[in-house]
C-alpha cells in the first residue's frame, strides 16, 4: 500500500518535473527565435520539409471531409426539405471544427512525428551534444526553426484544409446531388460570418500549430538516447498532440462560441 | 543551388495558397463581401414584438438584401423592442412613410425585415425613424386566435 502510494507519489513528481521542463524548454526556444530570423537558410529548409511535404496528405483529406459532409448532410436535410442549406452545414463545420481539428491531428501525425523522430536521433547519435562541444547553441541550430516552420505552417495548412473541403462538399453537393449552385454560395455567404467563424478557425489553427510543434520538439530533445526511447517518444508525440489537440478545441469552443 | 530553388519556389506556394485560401474563406465563404458596414445608414423603428429577429438579421426590400440589423434593444419607458438597422448607402430614396415588417423565411427560417416604400416626398436619413411597423407573427397566438374563433363558432 505504502508502496503504491510512493509510486504515485513518484509518478506525479515526474509529470510536473517534465511539464516545468517542457516549459522551460519552450522559452529558450523563444529566447533563440531571434537567432533564427537571422539565419532564414535553416527555417527555409524546415518550412519545406513541415510544410509543403504536409501539404498532399492535407489537400487530399480536405476534399475527402468536404464531400463526405456533404453526401451525410445532404441525406439529413433533404427529409427537411432543406438541403439548400448544405453549404451552411459543410462551411461551418468545416471552418470552426474540422479545418483545425483535423488539420492538427494530420499535422501531428506526419509532421510532428517527423521532427521527434529526427530530433530524438540526433540527440541519440550525440549530433546535439556534438554542436554543443562546438560552441553551437542546438536549440538555436536545431530546434528553433523546426518549431518556427511548424508554428508558421500549420494555420497555412489549415485554411488550405478549409478552402479545399468547401469546394470537396461544393463538388458533391452541387454537381453530384443537384443542390441550387446559387443557393449552396449564398446560404454560406449569409452565414458565415468573418469574425465569428472564419477567424475563431484561424485562431484555433495557429494555438494548435503551437501546441503540437512544441510537443514535438520538446518530446524529440527530452527523449531517452536509445532507439527505443526515440519510438517511444514519437508515439507520445503523437498521443500528447491528439489529446492537446481535442481537449484545447473543447476548451476554446467554449470560450469562442460559448455565449 | 537548383535544389533550393525549388525548394523556395515550393514554398513560397505553399504560402501562397496559404493565403489565398483564407482569402477565399473571408471572401467567397463568409459574409465580408455580401454587406460592409462602411458606406451605410442607420434607421430605427420601433415593434411591439419582433419574435425570432436577431442582430445581423436581413433587411429587405421587394426581396432584395438592402441591410441588416445592427442593434435590439428595449425600450423601458414605452415598452417596444428598438430596432436599428443599417441600409446600404446606394439604397438611400426610400420615403419616411415606409412600412417596415417583419416576416418569416419559408415556414421555420430566419426572420427579416422587410421595406416596403411609401409614397411620401420626404426621404428617410441617417437616424431617422420609421413611424409604421408590423410586428412579428407569433405563431402561438395565430393559433391561440384560431383556436378560439373555432371554439366561439362552435357554441351557438
Amino acid at each position: 500500500m505504502l508502496e503504491w502510494i510512493r509510486g504515485l507519489g513518484r509518478s506525479g513528481f515526474g509529470f510536473f518535473q517534465t511539464l516545468g521542463r517542457s516549459n522551460l524548454f519552450l522559452l529558450k526556444i523563444l529566447v533563440g527565435i531571434p537567432a533564427v530570423l537571422a539565419r532564414p537558410r535553416l527555417l527555409v529548409a524546415q518550412l519545406f520539409s513541415v510544410g509543403v511535404l504536409s501539404l498532399p496528405i492535407i489537400v487530399v483529406s480536405g476534399v475527402f471531409v468536404g464531400m463526405v459532409l456533404a453526401l451525410q448532410g445532404y441525406n439529413t436535410l433533404v427529409d427537411f426539405g432543406a438541403e439548400e442549406s448544405l453549404g451552411v452545414v459543410v462551411a461551418l463545420s468545416i471552418v470552426r471544427e474540422l479545418g483545425p481539428v483535423v488539420t492538427g491531428l494530420l499535422f501531428a501525425g506526419r509532421a510532428g512525428s517527423a521532427l521527434t523522430a529526427e530530433i530524438g536521433l540526433m540527440k541519440a547519435t550525440e549530433q546535439l551534444a556534438g554542436m554543443e562541444m562546438m560552441a553551437v547553441d542546438p536549440i538555436h541550430r536545431v530546434i528553433a526553426p523546426r518549431f518556427l516552420a511548424g508554428f508558421i505552417s500549420m494555420p497555412l495548412l489549415a485554411a488550405i484544409f478549409s478552402a479545399v473541403g468547401i469546394y470537396g462538399g461544393y463538388f458533391v453537393g452541387v454537381g453530384l446531388l443537384g443542390v441550387d449552385e446559387g443557393a449552396y454560395w449564398s446560404q454560406m455567404q449569409s452565414k458565415v460570418d468573418l469574425y465569428d467563424d472564419v477567424y475563431n478557425g484561424v485562431i484555433k489553427s495557429v494555438v494548435f500549430g503551437f501546441v503540437v510543434t512544441w510537443i514535438a520538439v520538446f518530446e524529440g530533445y527530452d527523449t531517452v538516447p536509445t532507439s527505443e526511447g526515440v519510438s517511444r517518444s514519437t508515439t507520445r508525440t503523437v498521443v500528447f498532440s491528439a489529446f492537446a489537440v481535442l481537449g484545447l478545441d473543447f476548451v476554446l469552443t467554449a470560450l469562442m462560441f460559448g455565449d | 543551388m537548383k535544389q533550393t530553388k525549388t525548394t523556395e519556389l515550393l514554398i513560397g506556394m505553399l504560402i501562397a495558397a496559404g493565403f489565398a485560401a483564407l482569402f477565399v474563406l473571408a471572401m467567397k465563404v463568409s459574409n465580408l463581401s455580401s454587406f460592409s458596414a462602411a458606406d451605410s445608414y442607420g434607421i430605427t423603428a420601433r415593434f411591439d414584438n419582433i419574435g425570432g429577429l436577431k442582430v445581423r438579421s436581413p433587411v429587405v426590400a421587394g426581396g432584395v438584401l438592402v441591410g441588416r440589423i445592427s442593434s435590439i434593444d428595449y425600450d423601458n419607458q414605452r415598452f417596444e423592442a428598438v430596432v436599428v438597422m443599417k441600409i446600404d448607402q446606394a439604397y438611400d430614396q426610400f420615403p419616411d412613410d415606409t412600412v417596415a415588417s417583419i416576416y418569416t423565411s419559408g415556414l421555420l427560417g430566419e426572420q427579416y425585415v422587410a421595406l416596403d416604400p411609401g409614397g411620401s416626398y420626404e426621404l428617410l436619413a441617417d437616424g431617422s425613424e420609421i413611424e409604421f411597423t408590423t410586428s412579428a407573427l407569433v405563431l402561438e397566438k395565430l393559433v391561440g386566435k384560431f383556436l378560439l374563433n373555432s371554439a366561439e363558432g362552435d357554441s351557438p
